[in-house]
This record gives C-alpha cells, structure tokens and sequence, in this order.
C-alpha cells in the first residue's frame, strides 16, 4: 500500500482512537483545521470534539491539562505545533510529567504521549525549525522517540500509548510528505519502543543518525557505495534511552563512525553518542569519531543559509571519505 | 686430546668456512683443497682457526706440509701435543 | 624534507625486497649510518642513508618488493621544524591494541589511514607478514638472472677489447715470504692483495679505465675503489668495492679485503660496497687457470683478470731461468680507451709488481 509518512501517523492515531475510549487527541488546531501539519486531518468528523479537541495557544496549560488527564486514568495524545513551543510547556514535562512516578513513590504514572515537530528545512525561520529533542533525551523519566521511516510512522504510536511513562515523539517537518510502500500486514510496521536499526548494512563506516537524518545518511551511503565505500546507516529510533548496544555492535564492526544530528554539536545528543563510543568501543576505532550537526546559529531563513547550516547528505559523505581516506 | 676429537675439531672449523662440507665425505688422505672448494683466502682463515682453536703458530714455510685432512690433523698432534 | 630511496646496488638491480629497518621513526640518523637491510637479486644488503636527519617515517615494510627510486622513507634534515600537531605517531586505538596482540611494532608501519594513521588492517598485514625481518629468499635463480642480464648488456652495448701480460712475480713472491716469516697468521697477506694494490695505483695514471660510460659519455670515478669479484659458496658472484685501495697499506688492503669475502659470503655487504665500484678485479688463478678474459660490468670501463702464479722457464738479460709467472688481462671499453693505453697500464701494472716494497 502506497502511503506517506503523515498518513501512517493519522491511520496510528485513528486505530487509538478507535482501539480505547480513553485515548483522546488535544492540541493547538488539531481539530478544525486538522493540524497544522495535516496530521490529524479528519479526524473531529470522525471521533467528535470530545476525542479530538482544539485548545488555547497555551502549551504550558494543555500539556498540563494532559498530563492531569493521564494522572485521572486517561490517555492523553497531545500535540505540540513545533518543539521550539514546546519549550513553554517544559517545566510541565520536566518537573511534572517525567518526575511524577519517582516522587510519588510509583503511585502515579503519567501515560501519556506528545507529539511534536521538529527540525528544520521548510523555511519557518528560528523560532520554529530547531532540534531540541536532544534536551528531552538528557531527562530521566522521559521515553523519547523519532520515527524516520513509515513504518515506525505507524506503529510507535501503539508501544508508546502503552508505555506507563510520559513518551514524547517527535516527527520531522521533512520526513511528513515522506512516500513509499507499507504493507497492510500489522506485523510490517509492530514494533517496540526500546531498539536501534540498521537500515542499511556496511562494513566500512558507520553512519549513526536519527529522524530526518536518516533519509540524508541513507543518500549519502549510496553516493559512498558508488565509491567503494560501504557505509552502515543506524536509526537510534529511540532517543532516551538510548540502545548502546546496537550502536556499539556496529561500531566495533566498522571501526568507523559519523554520527549525524540536527541539534547543535554544543551539549548535543551527539555528543552523548560520542562519549557512549569512547567509553565502549575506543579500542575498536580506527579513526576519530565524526560529527556532522547543524552550524551553531540560529537556523536562518533564507533557503541558501538554511540549507548550508543544516547537515546534508554530501557533508555526511564528506565526514566519511575523511575517515577512509588513505585505505 | 686424542685424534678422533683433533679430526672433529678441525672439521667444524673447516665447516665454519665451506658450512656445504659433509663430514662422511672427506677423504683424509686425499688432498684438501681438491676435496673441499677453497682459495687463499678460506685456507688462510682456516688455518687462523687452527691457531685459535689449538694455540699453534703455523709458518709460512710449514704450508706445504699441510695437504691432507691426516696431514693437518698430524701436524697439530706434532706441535699442540 | 629528506627523502630516502631505494638505490641502485649495480647495474642489474632493478628492485629490492626490503628484509629490515635498522631505524624507526623519531631516530636520528648519521650520514653513513646503515639504516635499512635490502635483498637484491644478489645479496642481503646493509644499506646507508648519506644525508643525516631524523627519521619521521618509514614508508616501506619489511616483506615488500619495490623498484630502485622508490621512496623507502621520509626523513627531517638537521633544524628542521618538526610539523605541527603531535610528532607522536598516529595509531588508531584498534591498531594499537591489535598491534600490542601479535607484537607487531606499530610504530614503524606505515599507515593507510586518515592522516596517514596505521589502522587495524595495516597491524594485520604486518602481522600477517612476520616474521620480522623477512626471511631472505631463496636468490640463486634470481642472482643467475641478475649477472645474465648484466652480462649480456655488457657484451651487448660494451665494444670489449682484450689485452694480456705475463707478469714475472719472483720479487713479489721473495718479498711477500719475508713478510709473512716473521708475522703471526692472522697479520700475514696474502698474494692476492699485491695485484690489487698495484692495479689500484697504476689506475691513477690511466683515468680512463677507472669509472662510469653513461648516457654517451665517460664519467671518470671519484676515488680508485676496486670491485673485487668474490666467488659464493652457494654459486654466483658478487664485486662489492674496497674503497679508496690505491691509498691503503697492504695490511689494511688485506684487512678490508679479509672483512669483505666474509661478509661477501654471510651476505652482509653495505649499499656503498656494491654502487661503488669503479673497476673490477677477477682472480681466477686460484681455481688453477692460467689466464682469464672477463666481462666488463655495466657501467664500469675495465675489469683487469689474473691468472696462477706457475714456475715457467723466463729468460732475463740473456739467461734463462725458473720464474714464477702471473699473466694479467685487461678488458676494457672501446668507447673510452684504446688498445694502447690500456697496454701501457698493464706495463705499469708490471712495473709496480717488481717493487713489492712501494706497494
């Protein structure tokens, strides 16, 4: 079945909806006008303003109304326009959301899931194109996803309403008009919310990247494979916590690592994964670990700066070959 | 030191400067050097051996004398003792 | 930067095997130093570096075959700066681990890597190739090969001419009793050295004879260093030089030449004593030959033979008598030299011969 990535959101959202009467989606224009990435188009005929409820342009109130809601025996589906917003809402999701069962003593769980956009690459300036996934990925208590592919598109959502932990997921504003096949079969997009992926096999390199990194790394391992490079793409999938394990395998395989982010390289979830490298897998680098993140500005607007401060498939071949270089 | 260690001794020096000799193979009373390929050099170094390895001084003179595996052998039971 | 190649070690040489480095980065190096042991065709040779410097690395590995000019490594000349960055040499964590493992030097290999860092596949291979030095190979066919080659492109490319002398060698022979009479065995000469001494001399009136035909033209040789044809036990020949014989006293002449067959024979010669040579000298009079007719070997101009020293009857001022008898030959190059001249140096050759005491 031919689908996009937006679609494989909203048919996860609609099979929630469907499935339990405790789930319910709430957000800013998540309902009249369908969300303001189209995600949830069609789904207020469909489920009623009970289910699916537009709220104030408060993200501090409704991520706390959510997470009162899940406290109360709901599941709550919030919506987040981009993360930059969700930064107004941070101390409900921080100090509340993921701290809650720990001081409660594990009597209060608070399941519940918010999506958000993230990242950049469609022109809406700093205030609504930047990576700060990487700071919900510092927090424990906090489960933190990226589906970069249309199956996780699909099936993260049922793992994640499942999970007793507030679960965040974030969906880059690239990866939405994302197109392809997926299968009807449920078994083609099951899956679980704990593991990294290979997406592509290599013995050369490793390329480690997460969200609308992904797509990039998968290009840029085919312009090296032109080369005689066999580059291994790995999506994290799950940005907190984070499976080492995968990351190590393949690292102490290749010997070699690019790791890919669009956040900064500042304090970044990159340079978390460097660090994971370095203490797990130093003896089996043959070469420095590489990083290709977004230049540190603010993301411009202007297409021709935007484009040269995010990371980009030639860059991402560009930080490999340095690493083979010679061999 | 009796003769069988004399020829012994004085066949793993020669064996120090033609290492291709087989020990079975020499003909003790068969000239030497028409036995074993040396020039002037190799018997000049094998007799430096001899003089190391049994303290005697061989003259120039005494060269002559010295043809044959028994001959050598008897010349330094004569003069080592 | 000073870059130290593979040389040539004679006129058949066209590749080396590399067995060994005596040196590894970070060593300073003396000009003259023996800093690497190649195998050519020939031998196993302690090659020297003639400029010094430090070395920053080694570019070639123990167990490869490369052609002569090859750069084997890279040195610093005396004050230069040493790069920026760490003078520490890269090795990547995998490599160094591994490196440790097989006890493989991962120091002195050269690195594939980023920056020219040694990575696990460099350690492997070089694993993979111990033991370190590299066994010499097997080299008669390859030597036989090597002297075929240089041959033929003398008598192909060399217009030899051939001149002989009978040398009367009653006062060499006197001369060289009373030497040795009184001289324990280990300070005696041997015969062999008075015609080399005496070649060695009678080359410095006959520049001709002594040097290089290349590229169309006569270079004369920078010193007198007699290539001395040695005869391997296990078969083939090698000529490496004694330098500067004219200007050594027989007993040095006779040391060098005694340290050179042995080390001609363990195959332990220096780079120099084989790209030296100006002129070859054959002594085939041991093997009981009268006289012997050589090849002149590429690019050298002359090669001078001598035969035994037998008694023949020898008419002097009217009477005859018994005389040791030694015939010299000369082959030399057309190209450079003509059957007069090189007649004349034989008679020198003679001449020094009666007047062992000058020699």
């Amino acid at each position: 079945m031919k689908t996009s990535y937006r679609d494989a959101l909203r048919a996860a959202l609609r099979e929630a909806l469907a499935a339990d009467a405790r789930v319910f989606l709430m957000g800013e224009d998540v309902g009249k006008y369908g969300g303001s990435y189209a995600v949830s188009k069609g789904l207020l005929a469909e489920f009623g303003p009970e289910r699916v409820r537009d709220t104030p342009l408060s993200e501090l109130g409704f991520v706390g109304a959510g997470i009162g809601a899940a406290l109360g025996g709901l599941h709550p589906i919030v919506e987040i326009m981009t993360v930059n917003f969700s930064l107004l809402a941070m101390d409900q999701i921080v100090n509340g959301a993921a701290a809650l069962r720990h001081m409660s003593g594990g009597q209060f769980h608070v399941p519940l899931v918010i999506r958000m956009a993230t990242g950049a690459g469609r022109q809406l300036g700093a205030q609504h194109s930047h990576s700060f996934e990487g700071w919900y990925a510092h927090v424990p208590g906090l489960r933190v996803l990226a589906p970069a592919t249309l199956a996780d598109a699909r099936g993260m959502l049922a793992p994640a309403l499942a999970c007793p932990d507030p679960v965040l997921l974030f969906e880059h504003v690239r990866l939405y008009n994302l197109e392809g096949e997926l299968a009807e079969n449920p078994e083609a997009w099951r899956c679980d919310i704990r593991s990294a992926a290979v997406r592509r096999p290599g013995d050369a390199v490793s390329l480690i990247a997460y969200g609308g990194g992904v797509p990039l790394s998968l290009e840029a391992a085919e312009t090296l494979a032109a080369e005689g490079i066999d580059a291994e793409v790995v999506d994290l999938r799950v940005l907190r916590p984070l499976d080492g394990e995968t990351l190590l395998a393949s690292v102490r395989r290749t010997r070699r690592a690019v790791v890919v982010d669009e956040g900064w390289k500042s304090g970044s979830l990159s340079a978390e994964i460097v660090a994971r490298l370095m203490e797990g897998a130093f003896y089996d680098l043959d070469a420095p670990v590489a990083r290709v993140c977004s230049e540190e500005v603010p993301m411009p607007y202007a297409r021709p700066l935007e484009d040269a401060a995010l990371p980009q498939a030639h860059k991402i071949a560009a930080a490999a070959r340095k690493l083979v270089a010679g061999t | 030191m009796n003769d069988d260690s004399r020829y012994a001794q004085v066949i793993s020096l020669l064996q120090e400067i033609a290492p291709e000799v087989e020990p079975e193979e020499l003909v003790r009373d068969q000239p030497l050097r028409r036995q074993v390929d040396l020039d002037s050099m190799d018997w000049l170094n094998f007799l430096i051996g001899l003089h190391r390895a049994f303290g005697v001084d061989i003259p120039e003179s005494d060269y002559g004398r010295l043809v044959t595996l028994d001959d050598v052998v008897g010349y330094l039971r004569r003069k080592a003792g | 930067m000073i870059e130290f190649t593979l040389p040539a070690l004679g006129a058949d040489m066209e590749q080396g095997k590399l067995l060994e480095w005596k040196v590894k980065p970070g060593d300073a190096v003396a000009r003259g130093q023996v800093v690497a042991v190649v195998d050519t065709s020939k031998a196993a040779v302690d090659v020297e570096i003639w400029q010094a410097g430090t070395v920053a690395e080694l570019l070639v590995q123990p167990g490869e075959t490369v052609p002569v000019g090859t750069v084997l490594a890279r040195l610093r000349a005396p004050g230069e700066k040493v790069p920026e960055g760490p003078a520490r040499r890269r090795i990547s964590p995998a490599a160094r681990q591994r490196a440790a493992a097989l006890g493989v030097d991962a120091e002195s290999l050269p690195g594939s890597g980023p920056e020219g860092a040694v990575t696990l596949a460099d350690v492997e291979r070089a694993g993979a190739e111990k033991p370190s030095p590299a066994p010499a190979p097997e080299r008669m066919p390859d030597m036989r090969q090597a002297i075929g080659a240089a041959m033929s492109r003398s008598k192909r490319e060399i217009p030899h001419y051939y001149l002989s002398e009978p040398i009367p060698m009653g006062r060499a022979q006197s001369w060289l009793d009373a030497f040795n009479a009184g001289r324990a065995l280990p300070e005696r000469l041997l015969m062999a050295v008075l015609p080399i001494k005496a070649v060695a001399l009678a080359l410095k009136r006959f520049p001709e004879l002594n040097g290089f035909y290349r590229n169309g033209t006569f270079e004369a040789g920078s010193g007198i260093h007699v290539g001395v044809a040695i005869a391997l036990r296990q078969g083939g020949l090698v000529a490496p030089a004694l330098h500067d014989a004219a200007d050594k006293p027989l007993p040095a002449l006779m040391q060098a030449l005694s340290d050179l067959v042995q080390r001609a024979r363990s195959a332990s010669l220096r780079s120099s004593e084989l790209s030296d040579p100006t002129v070859t000298v054959t002594n085939l009079g041991e093997q009981g030959v009268e006289s012997v007719f050589g090849v002149i070997y590429p690019p050298q101009v002359a090669l001078v033979g001598f035969g035994r020293v037998s008694p023949q009857p020898w008419v002097e001022q009217g009477v005859v008598m018994p005389m040791p008898v030694m015939r010299a030959t000369l082959s030399a190059d057309h190209r450079v030299s003509d059957g007069h001249r090189g007649a004349l140096f034989l008679a020198e050759v003679r001449e020094r011969l009666q007047h062992p005491e000058t020699l």
